[in-house]
């Protein structure tokens, strides 16, 4: 756990649940911000964007690239991490785009099959790419950044727990007004709903994907500066686990659905530190696969459901 | 001709700046300062290549290779006349017994990649038959050669079974599991089944890696033993173990000969038919009659089946197993034979396989790159050649593909 | 009428879906103000030819010229802006947008907020059942209002070509009366051209100046509306007598 807090006494059986409450929505939030990109990216073109994962690993890249740079030349730590942020979501954006230019683009016209196997391929193209340039190891940020915290009634919580939460809840706001007030959030829902009828209306939907790819990609790069924070370092892989459970976040709160996206996240974030808290630690993983199968199974639709169809986007 | 020469060199000089721009900050931003020596080094060997390429292209354009080009086509032509006059038993023995002497010319080495070949070959028409015939995308495929492995393994460490009694139980474990894993997915979506059968994969390599009292963790299984057989020692029927590199070849060729047939009958029979029928559109499948559930089902079984072969012969290969040789990966890279070849084909496949097998044995230097290139083949074929290298003869065209 | 350069021609136009050809070398012509109506069958390849001129489908053969430009392989979303809106079959309505968002997407192109904020006004004065609804979700209104709703859609891009696709069909008489009252009026009033598809024959050219007969993809014939109507042929084929 960031910021090296110890609890000061053994805890009661309510301050451990509280704690594992406060540590799962930390990681909920994350895994909302991932889950964004999926459910946007395929509201809009029915495409499970398999390659999401490492744009959000490539995010914490970039994070941890920019924040000891600027760290190392003395830079307030404040400072630091809004730069690194805005910089590094704006290289994933760039990124996402070119990625859906070069890989998902030619391929509108193919069947499903192609562009999911296209997926997959630059999925384990950028995934090794940051191996050959990165390394194999774990990078570590230098957490020392911000460090601290305090306690409440027996449970821990970080000062860098705060900054993730407070800066998710910012993302999702700027993101519902984006995606519900502006012309082109409008442009982007008219477009998942009617693509043909978008067009006779004068939307250029090639542009309006590329800016769903856009934000997605740049709510994955915060998410990924924010786990790298979290947890002291990033890796090479780290976006494929994290990219399943928020693809499986994205499922639970009903694909497409922007709400559902972020208390799907949420869900899976608080269940798997439950499941690691009072199950096992080694299977934690396991669960998120296993929600995953059996909503598919047994509500497809997730729980929003069909008919509370107005927060799909 | 100029006009469009000078946008298409535009084109390239714009891509090639852009890609600059992304690849600079995941290269040249160092705590220590910024550096542009080495993403400019990357940067600039792949704009050469993608420069040659391009000058290429636009020659062959041009039609400055037809010195070149016009005779090798025809050559080509006399080639494939030739060849369709030659009957197709006569190739496939020439093929067979060109396997078959393989270990009398070659050395260990090489009998080690042979080895590695026909059990990816083996493994790729099983994923063939659920992403090819049936039209399932699986991205957890691997997990059945686990389950093959990790049977033959328990079985033989714990109990002493032999191998070749172990081959059916563990293509039986194999399709129990493929049904298991097949039968939450049926009603799914095509791609949710993608993401499904992944997590699946996962949850089989999790279980391996942690479920410490049988399968030993990350630590595996060491002391499997190696096919036996019954042999002449003299005057005298001897049970031997079968572990050198040549007798092992033979037995995989032996499976891969058998693989090859059951896919090919497979292929032609009723239950293949149904396949591409429910490939190509479910519900008219299912309303002249298939029993669309249950073929997905046997889809998934049959590909088991084959995966639980190719993992049984793994673990009496490699006497040992571990969770480390079932990851993603495994599955990515039998998925890229299937589609590099052509999804559905039987030389195709093969021939995905040997490529992706050898060619990096060839480049052993370039091992680090080898998903890497993996990755960006498998996208690029889906745009350029979305069929494969050696596309499936079928009637008709894919109901997607058309007009 | 009067003007003799047409605003919208299609000089032998074919179009398919595949190897089927869904129209033959369909030529027509479409003068400023006129209301025009494409009356055939079922698959005769009205709405192909709809589909043909704003672009959703790419003709293989012929030219299609609208304000003296040749339009044919121009993307769909570049028409609008120049005036040339449709009404889809079936009207299409985004779901999920409420009606005012609808009418917002009718005008994404255009950047004058006093112009579109007039245009709205217009709309609402056209079909005040629109204004009632205006927080209501597209996909929740009737019939009749969504068939409103696209209209006035179509005419928050200030069209000076407006093609409408069936849009009678599925309506109670009540509200297609009410309908075709408005789409002369918007023809009338704010001169704005219109192409009707319809399959109601009688209904159709009752309402234009001049009429086209489709048939399996081909032009059988060409007149002034009045001419159609009291052509016997006509009225054996289409009008039910």
């Amino acid at each position: 756990m960031a910021g090296g807090l110890r609890p000061q006494k053994a805890r009661t059986p309510v301050e451990f649940f509280l704690q594992q409450l406060v540590n799962g929505v930390t990681l909920g939030g994350v895994y909302a911000l991932v889950a964004l990109g999926y459910t946007m990216v395929y509201g809009i073109i029915q495409l499970i964007n398999f390659a999401h994962g490492e744009i959000y690993a490539s995010g914490g890249y970039m994070g941890v690239i920019l924040i000891s740079w600027l760290f190392a030349h003395g830079f307030p730590p404040m400072v630091c991490l809004g730069a690194a942020l805005i910089l590094a979501m704006g290289y994933c954006a760039l990124l996402a785009m070119a990625l859906e230019k070069v890989a998902y683009k030619p391929l509108r016209q193919s069947s499903r099959l192609s562009v999911l196997l296209s997926a997959l391929g630059m999925s384990i193209f950028l995934q090794n790419g940051l191996m050959l340039t990165q390394g194999v190891y774990d990078r570590a940020y230098p957490t020392e950044m911000v460090q601290g915290g305090f306690h409440v009634h027996g449970v821990i919580v970080s000062y860098m727990q705060c900054i993730i939460v407070g800066l998710t809840v910012l993302l999702l706001v700027l993101l519902n007004l984006l995606v519900y007030r502006t012309r082109i959030g409008k442009a982007m829902r008219a477009t998942a709903q009617d693509k043909t009828m978008s067009a006779l209306v004068g939307i250029n939907s090639s542009r309006i994907i590329s800016v769903t790819f856009a934000i997605g990609a740049g709510l994955a790069a915060a998410a990924g500066i924010m786990v790298g924070l979290y947890y002291g370092s990033v890796r090479y892989d780290m976006g494929f686990v994290p990219g399943i459970k928020a693809f499986s976040a994205a499922v639970l709160g009903g694909i497409g659905n922007i709400t559902g996206a972020m208390l799907g996240g949420l869900l899976i974030g608080v269940i798997e530190v439950f499941a690691a808290g009072y199950i096992s630690s080694e299977y934690k993983d396991v669960f998120a696969f296993i929600i995953l199968i059996a909503v598919l199974y047994f509500m497809p639709t997730g729980i929003m459901g069909e008919n509370v169809d107005d927060t799909r986007i | 001709m100029t006009i469009r020469a000078s946008k298409l060199w535009l084109r390239y000089g714009l891509a090639m700046a852009w890609f600059f721009v992304l690849l600079w900050p995941l290269l040249g931003i160092k705590p220590e300062g910024l550096e542009f020596a080495v993403s400019f080094a990357i940067w600039i060997k792949v704009a050469v290549a993608a420069a040659i390429l391009l000058a290429l292209y636009q020659l062959n354009k041009a039609g400055a290779f037809g010195f070149l080009t016009r005779p090798a086509a025809a050559a080509g032509r006399v080639a494939v006349g030739a060849a369709a006059r030659v009957p197709r038993w006569l190739v496939l023995s020439v093929v067979l017994a060109a396997a078959v002497s393989f270990p009398f010319f070659t050395e260990r080495y090489a009998h080690d990649v042979a080895i590695s070949v026909l059990v990816y070959i083996i493994l790729g028409l099983g994923l063939n038959i659920v992403v090819g015939l049936a039209g399932l995308l699986d991205l957890g495929y691997i997990a059945f050669f686990g389950v093959g492995a990790y049977t033959y393994a328990l079985l033989s460490v714990h109990f002493g079974v032999s191998f070749w009694l172990c081959l059916p139980i563990s293509a039986c474990f194999a399709a129990v599991a493929g049904c298991i894993i097949g039968y939450p997915t049926l009603r799914m979506r095509g791609d949710y089944l993608a993401i499904v059968t992944l997590g699946f994969g996962e949850i089989v390599r999790i279980v391996l890696n942690n479920w410490m009292s049988v399968t030993n963790g990350p630590n595996g299984i060491l002391g499997i033993k190696s096919p036996g057989a019954y042999w002449w020692q003299g005057d005298t029927l001897e049970h031997i173990w079968l572990n050198n590199l040549e007798q092992l070849y033979f037995i995989i060729l032996a499976l891969a000969v058998f693989t090859v047939i059951a896919v090919y009958r497979l292929n032609h029979s009723r239950i293949g038919r149904a396949f591409e029928a429910v490939r190509e559109d479910q519900t008219a499948a299912e309303l002249m009659g298939v029993n669309t559930l249950g073929i997905k089902l046997l889809a998934y079984a049959l590909g088991a089946v084959f995966g639980g072969l190719a993992g049984t012969f793994f673990a009496a290969r490699m006497q040992f197993v571990s969770p480390e040789s079932f990851t993603f990966i495994e599955s990515a890279m039998v998925l890229s034979m299937v589609v590099l070849g052509g999804m559905g084909s039987i030389p195709g496949v093969i021939l995905g396989a040997v490529v992706l097998i050898v060619l990096p044995e060839l480049f052993r230097g370039f091992q680090l790159y080898r998903m890497f290139v993996f990755g960006g083949v498998m996208a690029m074929m889906m745009v350029f050649r979305p069929k494969g290298l050696w596309p499936a003869k079928r009637l008709g065209q894919r109901s997607e593909e058309r007009g | 009428m009067t003007n003799n350069t047409p605003i919208l021609e299609l000089k032998g136009v074919t179009s398919a879906y595949g190897r089927i050809k869904a129209i033959r070398e369909v030529s027509l012509k479409v003068y400023p103000g006129e209301v025009v109506s494409i009356i055939g069958a079922n698959g005769a390849g009205k709405s192909t030819t709809l589909m043909s001129i704003c672009g959703v489908l790419r003709p293989e053969e012929g030219e299609v010229w609208y304000d003296g430009r040749r339009i044919d392989g121009l993307a769909a979303d570049l028409l609008p802006p120049r005036g040339l809106c449709q009404v889809p079959e079936g009207r299409r309505i985004f779901p999920r947008l409420t009606v005012e968002e609808n009418l917002d997407m009718g005008a994404f192109f255009r950047s004058d907020p006093e112009g579109i904020e007039h245009d709205k006004n217009r709309v609402f004065q056209l079909f005040p059942i629109l204004l009632e609804r205006r927080r209501q979700q597209g996909g929740t209104l009737s019939g009749g209002e969504q068939q409103m709703l696209a209209m006035g859609r179509a005419l928050m891009g200030r069209p000076r070509l407006l093609l409408l696709d069936e849009p009678s069909l599925g309506l109670a008489p009540l509200i297609v009366q009410q309908i075709f009252h408005i789409i002369r009026e918007i023809n009338e009033s704010d001169g704005v051209t219109v192409v009707l598809v319809e399959q109601n024959a009688n209904l159709a050219l009752k309402n234009s100046s001049r009429g086209y007969v489709l048939e399996t993809g081909n032009v059988i014939m060409e007149d002034s509306a009045a001419a159609l109507l009291a052509n016997p042929a006509i009225r054996k084929a289409y009008l039910g007598e």
